[in-house]
């Protein structure tokens, strides 16, 4: 494959990635149907919500009549679970096709996937896997965001993953790994917080080290969520990236440490299992909300000082 | 490690042992660190069975509906990443699942589930006011050159066994122990505004309806209803039709050909 001999880093045909042209600068909320209702009736202050694409990929009903009044008051970003992006195969047309039509539908401002696979062959497994640190697969990644950033016209966003395992034939650090894609796809990156945190601690990692290691100007979006604590075979802790309780206090901290290296940017907080009433989300999402803030007037005293 | 097929197989076959060539830091056994992918993977899929299933569920427990699905699962799992839909081959598979057998009618209470779960996220369409529809009616001369689109939530069940009344009796709507579960029923299934509805009709009414369906014209379903099934009235039929926005467009011959 000639294209991948170029040393020079591909622009892939998409326009290059901003990370300030995408979603306001507060934080949002991962939008479930058990809260559509009172969404439309309080219309609570928030700065965006994000859907689950494939969620939406049906021909109408409720879901649709919903998002596309909840649409018409929040900004929106689209965050596909199923693309399998890092996969061996080629990624599905007829799926990308869907995509391209509920993000023409939507207009979003923001698309995002995973750093992982989730189909083998035809079979769609509906989880994030993990894949090797190794050159073919880098090159296989980038292929694929280039070929979904030309199919949808628009740069999208790359989540790093949050992983269990290591593969003894990686070759070069996910860091590094994330940072050689978002230079040669020209993607922008969505910075995990709660994923950063439950793989530094599966892997044994600093995970202030791993955020210093990302190429951080390219971050459109921040995620925070909740984990569970599981044991590996050693009796050592094992986290599971369940977005099924409240964000943690070591994620917190690990998001102001971030903030003060990225500047504010977009937060969402993910909910996606054991859903609680949506006052509760909203409290979390303020607590996000507060810490922005505070990064934002640092950015000013830093300017000011300047 | 042989690339993503050595770490997809044993995803979905519990007899197959973790692949080779993975590590942990502190040299820990990569295969328990490898079953949370697992787990991840069969119960994610089971529990959108359950979201799919929730009557089918209660009738056998979620015990025996979260084992008997897993065996799905891992026999067929999806071939689409819109997993709204998956389960479609649910009933068949319960229906030759021999632990099933004693509960006869469990496939067809999973067939009503799946026309519930296919009206809520099918297409939105316009719906004809019953006036409005008596008005178009009126002024053709000859039924049998008239076709009804029916609305695309629209579908229809008909089976030997009283599921209807079963799964109504599971959301609490009426008392089970006045069901009896041999007993046939036929159902009609259609969302209306955002709610589905699931609607008891007669033989007749439900025969008509397959029939336009199947694209008869509206004279030829009546006629064929009518030989079969001399009590049935298609003004009441077609009332409570589109009384639901069960038609959605009305056409005559003429306007099919141009």
């Amino acid at each position: 494959m000639s294209e991948h001999i170029s040393p020079a880093p591909q622009r892939c045909g998409a326009p290059a990635f901003y990370p300030d042209a995408g979603l306001p600068v507060h934080a949002g909320l991962g939008l479930k149907p058990e809260h559509f209702r009172q969404i439309l009736e309080t219309l609570p202050e928030l700065g965006f919500f994000e859907v689950h694409a494939e969620n939406y990929m049906v021909d109408g009903g409720p879901f649709h009549h919903y998002l596309t009044r909840i649409r018409e008051h929040y900004p929106l970003s689209i965050h596909g679970v199923g693309l399998s992006i890092g996969g061996d195969t080629a990624l599905d047309a007829r799926h990308l096709d869907r995509l391209a039509r509920l993000l023409d539908r939507y207009q979003p401002a923001s698309f995002s996937e995973h750093l992982a696979w989730a189909s083998h062959g035809d079979v769609f497994l509906n989880d994030l896997l993990p894949l090797p640190y190794i050159e073919q697969k880098l090159e296989r990644v980038c292929t694929h965001i280039d070929q979904v950033q030309t199919h949808l016209k628009r740069a999208m966003l790359l989540e790093n993953p949050a992983t269990y395992v290591e593969f003894a034939e990686s070759t070069m650090d996910e860091t590094v790994f994330i940072s050689e894609v978002i230079q040669r796809s020209g993607c922008g990156l969505l910075l995990d917080i709660n994923n950063i945190y439950v793989s530094c601690v599966n892997h044994n990692r600093d995970p202030y080290a791993y955020i210093r290691a990302l190429p951080l100007a390219a971050v459109g979006e921040i995620h925070l969520a909740g984990f569970a604590r599981e044991q590996d075979a050693n009796g050592d802790l094992l986290l599971i990236d369940s977005h099924g309780s409240a964000v943690a206090e070591a994620v917190w901290q690990l998001y102001e440490y971030a903030l003060r290296l990225v500047g504010p940017k977009a937060t969402l907080i993910e909910r996606d299992a054991d859903i609680p009433p949506l006052d509760i989300l909203l409290a979390e999402s303020r607590q996000a909300e507060r810490l922005l803030q505070a990064a934002s007037n640092n950015v000013q005293i830093k300017e000011a000082r300047a | 490690m042989n690339g993503q097929q050595e770490f997809f197989a044993p995803l979905l076959d519990p007899e197959l042992p973790s692949p080779a060539g993975l590590t942990s830091w502190n040299g820990s056994d990569p295969q328990v660190r490898y079953a949370v992918y697992r787990n991840n993977v069969v119960s994610s899929l089971i529990d959108a069975l359950a979201d799919t299933f929730p009557v089918t569920q209660e009738l056998v427990g979620a015990e025996f509906f979260r084992a008997m699905a897993g065996i799905f699962v891992r026999q067929q799992p999806p071939r689409s990443q819109v997993l709204a839909f998956y389960g479609e081959s649910l009933p068949q598979f319960i229906e030759q699942f021999p632990p099933a057998a004693s509960v006869p009618y469990l496939a067809d209470v999973a067939r009503l589930e799946l026309l519930r779960v296919r009206a809520f996220h099918a297409a939105d369409a316009e719906d004809f006011a019953a006036e409005t529809l008596g008005h178009r009616l009126g002024q053709v001369e000859d039924l049998s050159s008239v076709y009804l689109t029916l609305h695309p939530s629209l579908g229809l069940l008909g089976s030997p066994y009283a599921v209807t009344s079963l799964w109504a009796a599971h959301q609490g709507i009426t008392d089970i122990t006045g069901v009896d579960p041999y007993k046939p029923e036929y159902t009609l299934v259609i969302r209306v505004g955002l709610d589905v509805q699931v609607r008891r009709i007669d033989v007749a009414v439900f025969d008509f309806i397959v029939r336009l369906h199947q694209g008869e014209s509206l004279g030829n379903a009546s006629d064929q209803t009518h030989a079969r099934q001399p009590e049935f009235e298609l003004v009441s039929a077609l009332g409570f039709l589109a009384q639901l926005g069960g038609i959605s467009c009305i056409k005559t011959g003429k306007e099919i050909q141009t």
